[in-house]
């Protein structure tokens, strides 16, 4: 069993890396990085120019497959991922990024997958019923709505709040107030206030796809004839439902977990523009914008290795979940 | 004499205790959206007494298992449920979840038809059957609910039970399944265990087995049983009481001995005279119940049965008759309540069948043979189809990218047989025996692995495309599932002439033979515009074997062609199997497990056991004096619908399952089972274990087995 996880895990290991390199190679052909240097006044010389472009390993002239190798030497000899176009190190960066976004995917995906299941499975037990019908419109409204809207929305509600409450009940804007002091719990209680509306933004839109899939799974099984068998040995309805039903409804549950963490991802980056969080969803945003091929790459690898975790990850729970594919 | 049963007269019934279970007039209707609610059980009532064995029989939709369920308090909340349910005293209708909790499963319990899909997959099967006894006990720990799932998997005869109560219900095969399924049921003592069609998914052998335990754990716990079935032969040789139902209704009840001997309802005089029997099978035709039953949406004013019964007089039309005691009776003696001594019947015309002015052949007449010119049967004539050593094997692989092999399963191992013009070869076995891998190497019409493929004396090893092809018309086959088989998206016109397509004939020449071939087959050429679900089951299979009968194949191959369809479909069409067989001059590759079925049809059997023949010969003489264990086993295990019979017949039964087909079995493969085996004194094994048997001519038979001359399992078995 390990091994079959340990061989998954290398499977995902290499298709991380294809993925990585791609994401080098493509961002490499489409980003300019010299173009802003054309646009300086005085305009620096060629030779400028040529050692910087030079120095990041990003020099267009060199061969594109060329420069992947450098770059991909530079990871395995040096563990760096070369340096940004404000000559900070790439892999500082994400560093010191990485926790902030990290935070708020983990609690955030955490708490949608489990609301996302509980009304699933809620609303396959009461199928057509009104809550049913609530929660699922409610789900494709979350679909049909746009990240930063979901963020704007939630803004607006909490401003509503606060004005009501006639104080301050719940900051939104960065990760925490600055130049506030006091004791670990105080500070611990700020980050949290200023993290719940992009936890709740990023919830909703795990739960709407987690509903969806687990009411269309767990229907599949509400009919199987191990839950009537369960009823006829003497359990309840909501006790078979929820000891034989939903046990058995998770397991391809675990399977979705990691095709939405994905997803998740890239929600994320949108929400943390809307709520001014310098994670990595800005790093990303910014490096684009500033034609940071270094840090495009770098992104690029956060991600895979992200999505590499979650699906070793959901192979595991698979696994523990499922007796039939052990062995 | 006939004496309108009321319900509320349960005395006088020659018992003195109160019935167990008191089901009176029992009603259940799912509505349905925008349209009429289908009632599925119609005002039906019954008793079940303690420790009491009753059959309920009918055909898929007569609200047999509908009923069962709602005694149980599980169908879907959305179904109305009208009538009282009395168990031992309680009435179930009136009870809330929690409350029928405490009963299901502690005083009633339930074995299911499909074993693999009622057992959770993610639990281990020790844990689902402690979870039985620990729902009901709370007192009981953890460890000693464990321990006493063991004993119950000991007791309905699992190997091995500490080892098995903690495999998973995939590593279980079908009949170890069910055996666990019965261990459940049994676990809390029962007073009542509802068996919903719990053989109907399994091999006759292991059916054989699986009944075996269910009346092990009916004398063990002293329970009242209460088994549905469509099988007649199953309740045939188990059952004290019998009820059939149709269409919602209870048409008959009775003891088995009257129902089997004295039906009073044609409905149930039709389902006996339709199932072929294998003590008489292949001397006479079988006698067809045709029509389907009515919908339950829009049922017709009178009788139900009306529209089928060949002796419907106009009072069925109007009233639907109701259930009364038709036996001629001393005149005067009142009726007892719908409890033990009532033989009950409903139908219009019960009093004339009872009092014999109506015989059952006179409601039923048997269909006389088709009158065809007798052909010549040549034995010198060249086979149709000749099969030598016919092998197939499948590696068994490991690893993904760098695959080794680890193991060989032996599909076909070394297969011969052969079918003369207008002859039917009988292919039986359990399955997993090779039957199904074997007519696909012949339909492939590919070089074999090993051994050679002769269809009309030519080799298909070394044939072309465009002769290939050419052949192809000469085989045809008809699936097992009518319903799979057909696509549903085009007319059966389009099916039917689909062959013709692929061999180039002409679009006009085409709709007649569609015509032509409809009209063969019994169905109106009108109907070629119409689409696969609009027609019945039988119908469908029609469809099916006109299909096949397009290109003029010269052997048509039957895999399970009646398998599918309810008992009373199928002697109408193994009827027109064997019409078209003596019209057309067909031969037939019949593969089936129904050896009743095999019997009617086959002029040659071949026993197939793990990928080899055992017992191969004219289908008479191997029914008669089987020779080798398996053959003999196979016979003993399917039920014959004849409870004098099935209750006094000498059986040969088979130990466990079909061993893997990966398995390598030194000397003969089927000692691991073998009755006859394990008889044998110590040197006589010898030759079994080292020496695979091969097919030697005994008389007309040719049986793989070294002792076949010294068997006397049938003459020793008691």
């Amino acid at each position: 069993m390990v091994l079959y996880i340990f061989k998954r895990f290398i499977n995902y290991f290499f298709l991380s890396m294809i993925a990585t390199c791609l994401a080098y190679v493509v961002s490499s052909l489409a980003l300019d990085p010299a173009a802003k240097y054309y646009g300086r006044n005085p305009q620096p010389t060629q030779q400028t120019i040529d050692n910087i472009l030079n120095g990041l390993g990003v020099n267009p002239d060199v061969p594109v497959l060329q420069r992947l190798w450098e770059w991909l030497v530079n990871i395995v000899a040096h563990g760096s991922l070369g340096n940004g176009v404000n000559g900070v190190s790439i892999v500082d960066q994400i560093i010191s990024r990485a926790g902030v976004s990290l935070r708020l995917l983990l609690i955030g995906s955490l708490i949608g997958a489990i609301v996302g299941v509980t009304l699933g499975v809620w609303g396959a037990v009461r199928q057509y019923k009104l809550s049913d019908q609530v929660v699922t419109y409610g789900s494709y409204l979350i679909f049909a709505t746009p990240t930063f809207v979901i963020g704007v929305l939630l803004m607006i509600g909490a401003t509503v709040l606060n004005g009501a409450a006639g104080m301050q009940l719940i900051t939104f804007t960065g990760e925490y107030s600055a130049g506030l002091t006091g004791s670990w719990w105080d500070l611990a209680l700020d980050r949290g206030i200023h993290l719940l509306l992009p936890t709740i933004a990023l919830a909703l839109i795990g739960a709407a796809g987690y509903s969806r899939y687990q009411r269309s799974v767990m229907l599949d099984v509400l009919s199987a004839d191990f839950i009537r068998t369960a009823r006829a040995k003497g359990r309840s309805r909501n006790s078979a439902l929820v000891r034989h039903g939903v046990r058995v409804a998770l397991i391809p549950m675990s399977t979705f977990f990691a095709y939405s963490f994905g997803t998740l991802v890239s929600g994320s980056i949108m929400l943390e523009i809307v709520f001014s969080f310098h994670g990595m969803g800005e790093f990303a945003l910014n490096a684009i914008s500033q034609s940071d091929i270094n840090a495009v790459a770098g992104t690029t690898l956060f991600v895979a290795i992200l999505i590499l975790f979650s699906s070793t990850l959901s192979e595991v729970l698979y696994a523990a979940l499922d007796p039939r594919v052990r062995n | 004499m006939t004496n309108l049963l009321t319900n509320e007269n349960p005395s006088g019934n020659g018992r003195t205790d109160p019935p167990l279970l008191e089901v009176r007039d029992l009603s259940v209707t799912f509505p349905q959206r925008g349209g009429p609610s289908v009632q599925a059980v119609r005002g039906i009532s019954y008793q079940v007494h303690k420790g009491e064995f009753l059959g309920i029989v009918g055909e898929s939709g007569s609200g047999k298992s509908v009923s069962s369920l709602a005694l149980m308090g599980l169908l879907p909340s959305s179904a109305t449920v009208t009538g009282s349910i009395l168990f031992g005293g309680r009435s179930l209708l009136e009870l809330n979840d929690r409350q029928l909790s405490g009963i299901r499963g502690q005083e009633i319990s339930m074995i299911f038809q499909d074993p693999l899909s009622a057992l959770t997959p993610v639990y281990t099967v020790g844990d689902q059957i402690a979870e039985a006894l620990l729902l009901h006990d709370a007192a009981l720990s953890k460890r000693a609910a464990a321990a006493r799932a063991v004993e119950l998997l000991k007791i309905v005869g699992i190997p091995a039970p500490e080892r098995r109560a903690r495999a998973f219900p995939h590593e279980f095969s079908g009949g170890m399944r069910q055996r666990a399924m019965i261990a459940m049921s049994i676990a809390n003592d029962p007073l009542l265990i509802i068996a919903d069609e719990p053989t109907t998914a399994l091999d006759v052998t292991i059916q054989a087995q699986i009944l075996e335990v269910l009346e092990k754990a009916k004398s063990l716990t002293g329970a009242a049983v209460v088994l549905i079935t469509h099988d007649l032969g199953v309740v045939a040789g188990h059952a004290d009481r019998i009820a059939v139902m149709y269409a919602g209704k209870l048409v008959e009840n009775g003891t088995t001995h009257e129902v089997f001997a004295d039906p009073h309802m044609p409905y149930t005089i039709g389902l006996l005279r339709s199932v072929p029997n294998m003590q008489t099978a292949g001397t006479q035709r079988l006698v067809p119940l045709e029509g389907r039953p009515p919908s339950l949406t829009v049922l017709p004013r009178g009788c139900p049965f009306a529209a089928r019964c060949p002796i419907a007089v106009s009072a069925c039309l109007d009233t639907e008759p109701v259930l009364l005691d038709h036996a001629p009776a001393a005149p005067g003696v009142p009726v007892a309540g719908l409890g033990e001594a009532a033989h009950v019947a409903a139908c219009h015309r019960s009093a004339e069948i009872a009092s014999g002015t109506l015989t059952r052949p006179d409601v039923f007449p048997r269909p006389e043979p088709l009158a065809v010119e007798h052909r010549e049967k040549n034995a010198d004539t060249e086979p149709v189809l000749k099969v030598t050593g016919l092998v197939r094997h499948f590696p068994l692989t490991k690893g993904g990218v760098f695959s080794r092999q680890i193991g060989t399963v032996r599909a076909v191992d070394g297969v011969s047989f052969s079918i003369q013009p207008g002859q039917t070869l009988g292919l039986v076995g359990e399955s997993g025996c090779g039957k199904s891998t074997t007519i696909l190497e012949i339909l492939e019409m590919r070089k074999p692995q090993a051994g050679q493929i002769l269809i009309d004396g030519q080799d298909v090893a070394t044939l072309g495309r465009a002769d290939l092809l050419r052949l192809r018309k000469d085989v045809q086959i008809v699936f097992q599932d009518p319903m799979a088989a057909l696509d549903p998206r085009l007319p059966i016109g389009d099916i039917i002439a689909e062959p013709l397509t692929v061999h180039g004939v002409k679009p006009a020449d085409r709709r007649a033979r569609v015509a032509e071939l409809l009209d063969l087959v019994g169905l109106d050429p009108a109907m070629a515009d119409r689409y696969p679900h609009e027609f019945s089951g039988g119908q469908r299979q029609r469809v099916g074997i006109a299909r096949a009968l397009a290109t003029n194949p010269r052997l048509v191959v039957l895999d399970e062609p009646v398998s599918a369809l309810d008992v009373s479909i199928q002697a109408g069409v193994i009827n027109l199997l064997e019409d078209l067989k003596e019209q057309l001059n067909l031969s037939y590759l019949f593969v089936a497990h129904d050896l009743a079925i095999v019997r009617q049809i086959a002029d040659t059997v071949a026993v197939m056991y793990l990928g080899r023949i055992v017992e191969y010969g004219p289908v008479a003489e191997v029914f008669a004096h089987p020779r080798h264990p398996y053959t003999q086993a196979l016979i003993s295990a399917a039920p014959i619908p004849d409870p004098e019979i099935e209750r006094n017949r000498k059986r040969v039964l088979l130990e466990g399952d079909l061993p893997s087909p990966t398995e390598q079995i030194d000397g003969c493969n089927f000692r691991s089972r073998c009755p006859l085996y394990t008889l044998l004194p110590p040197q006589k094994r010898s030759l079994c274990e080292s020496f695979d048997p091969l097919l030697a001519l005994h008389d007309t038979v040719q049986t793989a087995c070294h002792h076949s001359e010294q068997n006397t399992l049938l003459t020793a078995a008691v």
